[in-house]
């Protein structure tokens, strides 16, 4: 419990530290950089490194980049359909976690399984 | 065009819109530590790289953005859109440096077993910093 209620609270704290930073720059698309910024990981693989080791946190890491294939293929349809269609951001971007969760998986059943 | 750091932004934000940032980004992180310890460290790694607070960022900049148009008189919705589209363009570079990040832990984690585990890290946060730059300032000269 502890160590969920830790992940929470730096989770919390990292996340919004760098949409701060996705706020105060502009262009936007330069700011638009922080909003695919390592902020889970790092909120995350430092406790993981401390309760499960350097090659437990070494595999997270691994698939990490597969998630972020997924992210990047997240994104750039975001882009196109709001760009496209404008359509509303909220409704876009939400509607679309599925196209990520499904990359991502078939990414990992691809490689890693 | 120039990087600026304008921190009047800031004060854009309301105290609602920070609160909701950091509950979301808590409870991503959280759900990432559980679904890690539920299916293992191959699974929960992919969602180190969950698009957590993307969607609300990216509906904020166009809930702004056609603030700013109306108050000039003009309805916003197109504008507003379109600053979103500009922001996952921003994102997707980003995700790009997401892979140099992980892939840096990956390598360099276990194999250096002499360097300080968040030395291992800070060297990958700058690698995304870094590289996420580089690759904006190549996509804005082609």
């Amino acid at each position: 419990m502890t160590d969920l209620l830790l992940r929470f609270l730096f989770g919390g704290i990292i996340i919004s530290a760098f949409a701060a930073l996705g706020d105060i720059f502009r262009p936007k698309s330069f700011a638009g950089l922080f909003g695919a910024a390592p902020s889970i990981a790092l909120a995350t693989l430092g406790l993981t490194i401390a309760h499960n080791g350097k090659f437990y946190a070494a595999t997270e890491a691994r698939s990490m980049a597969l998630g972020a294939v997924a992210f990047f293929i997240y994104a750039s349809a975001a882009c196109f359909l709001l760009m496209r269609y404008k359509s509303p951001a909220f409704a876009t971007t939400f509607a679309l976690l599925p196209l990520w969760l499904g990359t991502a998986l078939a990414l990992w059943a691809i490689l890693l399984r | 065009m120039k990087i600026e750091a304008d921190f009047s932004a800031l004060k854009i934000v309301k105290f609602h819109e920070y609160a909701l940032r950091f509950f979301f980004g808590g409870l991503v992180t959280a759900l990432a530590g559980v679904i890690a310890k539920h299916y293992g460290p191959v699974i929960g790694g992919l969602f180190l790289a969950f698009p957590a607070i993307f969607p609300a960022s990216a509906t904020l900049i166009e809930k702004h953005e056609k603030q700013k148009k109306q108050r000039a008189g003009l309805d916003g919705t197109r504008r507003g859109r379109e600053a979103a589209s500009v922001d996952a363009a921003g994102a997707s570079l980003g995700a790009i440096g997401l892979v140099a990040f992980a892939v840096i832990v990956w390598r360099y984690l276990p194999s250096h077993s002499s360097l300080p585990s968040w030395l291992v890290l800070a060297a990958a946060a700058i690698a995304w910093l870094a590289f996420t730059i580089a690759l904006w300032t190549l996509r804005r000269h082609f």
